[in-house]
């Protein structure tokens, strides 16, 4: 077993030249057993970069990267096409890398709510499913860490809560590390423990209010994105999952929210909160 | 009453098409086309070059189709040419080179229609002891390698991130393509070998639900090519090669037939709707 304390994977002053150009450098991270670290920065910052080097794909040519033996990874790619002429069902995608018992698949797909679509072929899938068949095949891996480049674009609003919080709580279930790249700085915000602010470089780094708070944060997204942690923590006590039921901060499931079942909290009807700063990374 | 020349060519073929089959599925889903083209292309050199050293003509091809594969792999990498430019600048120069050799080599006779349209009729117990070796190797180390393979072809960085070896699996592909053209060449000829890899898988495509499955449809419909075009061939008398790639175009026409049969008659499945 890997030891509980020790950095899964290690970023040393890691950096990346392309063609003459540094795409980052200067790149210091670690991740945790149990741990969430989430990346994020402007378009060209090195985000998706930066998790190739952690996964090992490219190799630093400045400084290091390295991770624990026997390191197991699942990973969320940001961009992934099936190309037409590959038969391919959900079913079958889930055991890409390796064998995953039918069991397995079946948890992984209800978790991510599209449990139905098990033998649908994948060219068929939307965006969001896709998205979320993408994610069930990382999780039944069982990963130690789990290295997600924005794992819900092109999920809509709702279902986009219901992923990070299962996203956190595989996190704890599974007791993995996870690096994640994220363009929601509202949701960013509040469940990471970690977040590392990319321009080419690391702009800022460390718990998310000291984040939030600090000048070179403010200045990359605007002052109003600053605001942006302060709009989610007004606190969420339910979210909205794919089928249409609610589930309440105490783990229970309702059919609506009420407001008079003394779950609910001010907001409109259909959706959790919208910021009204809808974030513009 | 069969001849025995006539029973040894369904031998053989068959044992090429299913073969044949499972790598010409990933080929298609590979779009590597015109890559299998240049292989088989350069396949003439490798006889030319094997007559002139006086080796064994399937080894030499298998030589220089996996030199070809392997370079062209190498100059991907550091492209200063488009790929389809540089597949089309050495599948050509090779048969023409190929050409040449053999044209400068006077004292040696040879059946130049034989190789690039194929001689199956012509094939020696030693050539069926020659395709079933090759093809038990092919198949064995294609299970083998599948995983990674197929990994590899849906996302090259999802397979490397999660602990396969893409880059390996891709480069054992390479070799068996290489292996399979060696082969294959006796029984349909250089110009005509990509079909017999393609057209069954393409046929496979419309009928399967799986990778897996497609690999063996493919198989099966490349042995049911070969035999109806080699009955063909001898009813109607025509060259061999050729037939076997028309009767594998005919069940390809065949299965567009049904899928259009198909869609009339049974409303489609509840997530085609979706889409």
């Amino acid at each position: 077993m890997l030891n509980q304390t020790q950095p899964l994977v290690t970023l040393q002053n890691a950096g990346l030249n392309r063609g003459g150009r540094w795409l980052v450098r200067g790149i210091d991270l670690s991740v945790r057993r149990g741990e969430v670290v989430t990346l994020i920065g402007p378009n060209g910052a090195g985000k998706s970069t930066t998790a190739k080097i952690a996964l090992g794909l490219e190799t630093p040519d400045e400084g290091s990267a390295r991770r624990t033996t026997g390191l197991k990874i699942g990973y969320v790619p940001q961009q992934l096409s099936i190309d037409w002429t590959l038969p391919l069902t959900v079913r079958r995608f889930m055991s890409l890398t390796e064998r995953v018992s039918n069991t397995d698949i079946r948890e992984a797909l209800d978790d991510v709510g599209i449990a139905h679509l098990a033998d649908a072929e994948i060219r068929y899938l939307s965006g969001g499913e896709f998205q979320r068949a993408l994610l069930a095949r990382a999780i039944t891996r069982r990963p130690d860490l789990l290295v997600l480049d924005e794992p819900v674009q092109g999920v809509d609003f709702g279902g986009e809560i219901a992923l990070y919080d299962l996203i956190s709580e595989i996190r704890s279930t599974l007791g993995c590390g996870i690096l994640m790249i994220s363009h929601d700085l509202h949701v960013v915000m509040a469940g990471t423990d970690s977040v590392v602010c990319l321009n080419g470089h690391i702009c800022c780094q460390g718990h998310p209010h000291t984040v939030a708070k600090s000048p070179e944060y403010r200045e990359l997204f605007g002052g109003r994105a600053a605001t942006a942690l302060a709009v989610y923590e007004h606190a969420h006590d339910h979210t909205h999952l794919p089928d249409g039921s609610v589930r309440h901060a105490d783990g229970s499931l309702t059919e609506h929210c009420h407001p008079e079942d003394g779950h609910h909290h001010e907001h409109d009807e259909e959706h959790p909160a919208l910021p009204d700063e809808n974030t513009h990374a | 009453m069969l001849d025995d020349f006539f029973v040894r060519a369904l031998i053989a073929g068959v044992g090429v098409a299913v073969v044949a089959g499972p790598l010409g599925c990933f080929i298609v889903w590979r779009r590597l086309a015109y890559f299998g083209d240049t292989l088989s292309h350069s396949a003439l050199l490798g006889v030319a070059l094997a007559l002139l050293f006086d080796t064994n003509i399937t080894v030499a091809v298998f030589g220089v189709s996996a030199a070809v594969a392997l370079s062209l792999m190498l100059l991907q990498r550091s492209a200063t040419l488009s790929s389809d430019s540089l597949l089309g600048l050495l599948a050509h120069s090779s048969l023409a080179l190929g050409l040449v050799v053999l044209a400068f080599m006077s004292w040696v006779r040879v059946d130049l229609m034989g190789f690039l349209f194929g001689d199956i009729l012509a094939v020696s117990n030693t050539d069926i002891a020659m395709i079933y070796a090759g093809g038990l190797i092919v198949i064995v180390t294609l299970v083998l390698i599948w995983r990674s393979l197929f990994a590899a072809t849906v996302n090259l960085d999802l397979a490397a991130a999660e602990g396969l070896n893409p880059t390996r699996a891709n480069i054992i592909f390479m070799l068996l393509m290489a292996l399979v053209i060696a082969i294959a060449m006796k029984i349909v000829g250089v110009l005509l070998i990509t079909a017999l890899l393609i057209i069954p898988a393409a046929t496979a495509r419309r009928f399967a639900r799986g990778p897996e499955q497609m690999a063996i449809l493919a198989a099966v419909i490349g042995a049911t090519a070969v035999i109806v075009g080699l009955f063909g061939s001898l009813e109607w008398d025509t060259p061999s090669g050729p037939s076997i790639v028309v009767a594998a175009l005919a069940l390809f026409l065949l299965s567009l037939l049904s899928v259009i049969g198909l869609l009339t008659r049974r409303p489609a499945p509840q997530w085609d709707k979706r889409s």
